[in-house]
């Protein structure tokens, strides 16, 4: 299995006024392809922070950080565009959709970004949107979803354009529980495909659908553990 | 380069914000039109006064004379300065290189003219025969005054077309009739029309050596008219005009004893000169045309770029959402701008194309003093499309640059 993720030492502080907000203080983890790994912790403990970091939206101030073997350090806008567009997916907690785009437009934002030309993007949104259940509903705009079914459109989205690694803040957080167990059986789907996932959230039951948990505290790891993964499938009807 | 999506994004904007976006192309398209119009303005301005010009000819130098104002060799002010025949030859012969058309007037006061037992009250002027070449007139009927008749003495007449229209019947032919002037038969010779109009066509012309005689002007002239030789350019005839006009003026105060600072004793119109300022004074206008619409032009591009920042603050989030997923700030800067512009093209060019209909459709029937015809060129057409899309470009780079400068995150909170 290759690293697909290594970071070394990781600090990173917030100005905030007078006062230095040290909010990450020497993070030290590595994932591996195909894990599924929760990042779990309170509030303020660092892991959006980390996240944000990892998909390349912030800068730590010190310490090292690999994305596929490629150390990522002193990215321009640009670069940094291009690598999030390659590397990277995002599921963010409120979606993040546009709104005057349907379903099936929306998973083709990536796509268009890296140049595909438009019938190859609409083939491949259609596939996965096929894939996140929601074939039937690609014409349909965000506001016409549910909170389930928009999670799954941007799950498709972050797919799209096979990413090596989907970086997911709190993907559940604004999901009741039943359709949040249905988000997750996507999820571990994917991953069972292989890709690498790493998921932020303060929810356990949603923590144990992954392969490995971090506990974050004071933006330190207080532990990092592998657990017996519980599959969503069960609880999904 | 054409990218359908970019375009269904900029019609979705447009059909979200129907109100904020005809809005804002409607101060674009004012300002073209005010900008159209004005320039159209201002060229109808310059065909005006091409057009008052070519009345008469349009190097024409005119001199009369008055009272002097200053004491000057002894000489008390208060005296009438008189212009002579001998001052009409000399200046001939002086400026023989220069001069192209020259004619000395004698008006005759208070003359009774009549037709038939019908009187005429129409003023009478001796000229030389070069004068309709001086105030431009062309004939109708006939001829006008010649050589011969001039050094004949002959008592023959030309008389204007309303003469003719007021005294003569509508089939009769004027020409080879006589008119009673002072107790005279005169023949008439010649029908002439005016460009100036009726008000122009109020005299009748004899040869000065007739008027001199029978009315006993001796030798005394009231006028000096010329014209001069055509220049390679519009600034030598001026120059040209200039230089004959102080020459003569130099020559007139000599041999009439006047000051040479007195203002009003001798007398010039030149035309070239008040052509000069009439032309300066329509390009000053134009200038300012420019300007003013120019300012409105700008005012729209504020407009547009305080929409602009005003739609860049609303997708705030959706830019960031775009930076995740991988848009480069490249970008993000091309689609507002290229919103912008699109805006921007489309309301100017509709403000374009209704000002340029205006000025095509109700320009020829505007006749107004001094403006004629305005009208918009294809070369002025084409600058004000350029203006458009650079004003539209302007207009959407400073939002689009600070669209490209939010940072991700923050961009992704936004609410």
């Amino acid at each position: 299995m290759a690293t697909m993720i290594e970071i070394k030492d990781l600090h990173k502080s917030y100005q905030m006024g007078k006062n230095s907000l040290h909010v990450l203080k020497g993070i030290d983890f590595s994932a591996e392809e195909g894990e599924l790994v929760a990042i779990m912790g309170s509030s303020g403990s660092g892991k959006s922070t980390l996240l944000n970091i990892l998909g390349l939206l912030d800068v730590a101030d010190s310490g090292e950080y690999l994305l596929d073997g490629k150390l990522i350090k002193n990215l321009n806008e640009t670069k940094a565009a291009k690598y999030r567009n390659k590397f990277l997916g995002f599921i963010f907690q409120s979606f993040n959709l546009i709104n005057y785009k349907s379903a099936l437009e929306n998973v083709t934002l990536p796509l268009y970004y890296q140049g595909v030309n438009r019938k190859e993007r609409q083939r491949k949104a259609m596939k996965y949107l096929e894939m996140v259940g929601l074939k039937e509903w690609s014409h349909h705009l965000p506001n016409e979803l549910s909170g389930g079914q928009k999670q799954r459109v941007a799950i498709a989205r972050a797919m799209v354009g096979e990413p090596k690694v989907i970086l997911a803040d709190e993907l559940t957080g604004a999901l009741d529980s039943t359709t949040s167990y249905e988000v997750m059986d996507v999820i571990q789907k994917i991953n069972d495909q292989g890709n690498t996932i790493l998921v932020v959230t303060h929810e356990n039951d949603i923590a144990h659908m992954c392969k490995r948990i971090i506990y974050l505290k004071d933006g330190v790891i207080e532990e990092d553990k592998k657990i017996k993964q519980v599959r969503a499938s069960e609880y999904v009807q | 380069m054409f990218d359908i999506e970019r375009w269904q994004e900029i019609f979705d904007t447009i059909r979200k914000n129907k109100l904020r976006t005809f809005l804002t192309g409607l101060s674009v398209a004012s300002g073209i039109f005010i900008l159209v119009i004005l320039l159209g303005f201002g060229q109808g301005l310059q065909n005006g006064v091409a057009n008052e010009f070519a009345e008469d000819a349009s190097n024409r130098i005119w001199v009369w004379t008055q009272t002097t104002t200053k004491e000057y060799k002894g000489l008390n002010p208060g005296r009438p300065i008189q212009l002579r025949n001998e001052n009409h030859k000399f200046i001939e012969r002086q400026f023989k290189e220069e001069l192209d058309h020259r004619s000395a007037v004698f008006r005759i006061r208070d003359a009774s003219v009549y037709y038939k037992k019908e009187v005429l009250s129409y003023s009478v002027q001796g000229i030389s025969y070069g004068y309709q070449f001086i105030d431009n007139q062309h004939m109708s009927a006939g001829r006008f005054i010649n050589q011969l008749d001039e050094e004949s003495a002959a008592k023959v007449v030309v008389i204007s077309n309303k003469i003719r229209r007021e005294v003569f019947d509508k089939d009769q032919d004027p020409v080879n009739e006589f008119l009673d002037i002072a107790g005279i038969k005169f023949k008439i010779v010649g029908v002439y029309g005016d460009h100036g109009g009726d008000r122009e066509e109020e005299r009748i012309f004899i040869p000065i050596t007739t008027a001199q005689r029978v009315f006993n002007g001796a030798d005394r002239v009231n006028n000096l008219s010329y014209t001069l030789k055509p220049a390679s350019s519009f600034n030598e005839a001026v120059e040209a005009s200039l230089n004959f006009d102080e020459g003569l003026q130099k020559y007139l105060r000599e041999a009439h004893i006047v000051a040479p600072d007195d203002p009003s004793a001798i007398n010039t119109f030149n035309s070239l000169r008040e052509a000069r300022r009439y032309y300066n004074l329509v390009d000053g206008m134009k200038m300012f045309f420019w300007f003013v619409g120019i300012c409105t032009i700008i005012a729209g591009v504020v407009g547009v770029s305080n929409i602009m920042l005003i739609v860049v603050k609303d997708r705030t989030r959706e830019i960031g959402i775009r930076k995740a997923l991988g848009a480069k700030p490249w970008s993000i800067i091309a689609m507002i701008l290229h919103e912008s512009t699109f805006i921007t093209a489309i309301s100017g060019f509709g403000g374009l194309i209704f000002s340029m209909a205006i000025l095509e459709f109700l320009g020829p029937y505007i006749e107004i003093e001094y403006v004629l015809n305005p009208s918009v060129n294809f070369n002025v057409a084409i600058s004000t499309v350029f203006v458009l899309i650079l004003a539209g470009m302007i207009a959407g780079f400073f939002p689009a640059w600070r669209a490209a400068r939010i940072h991700t995150i923050e961009a992704l909170r936004d609410e």
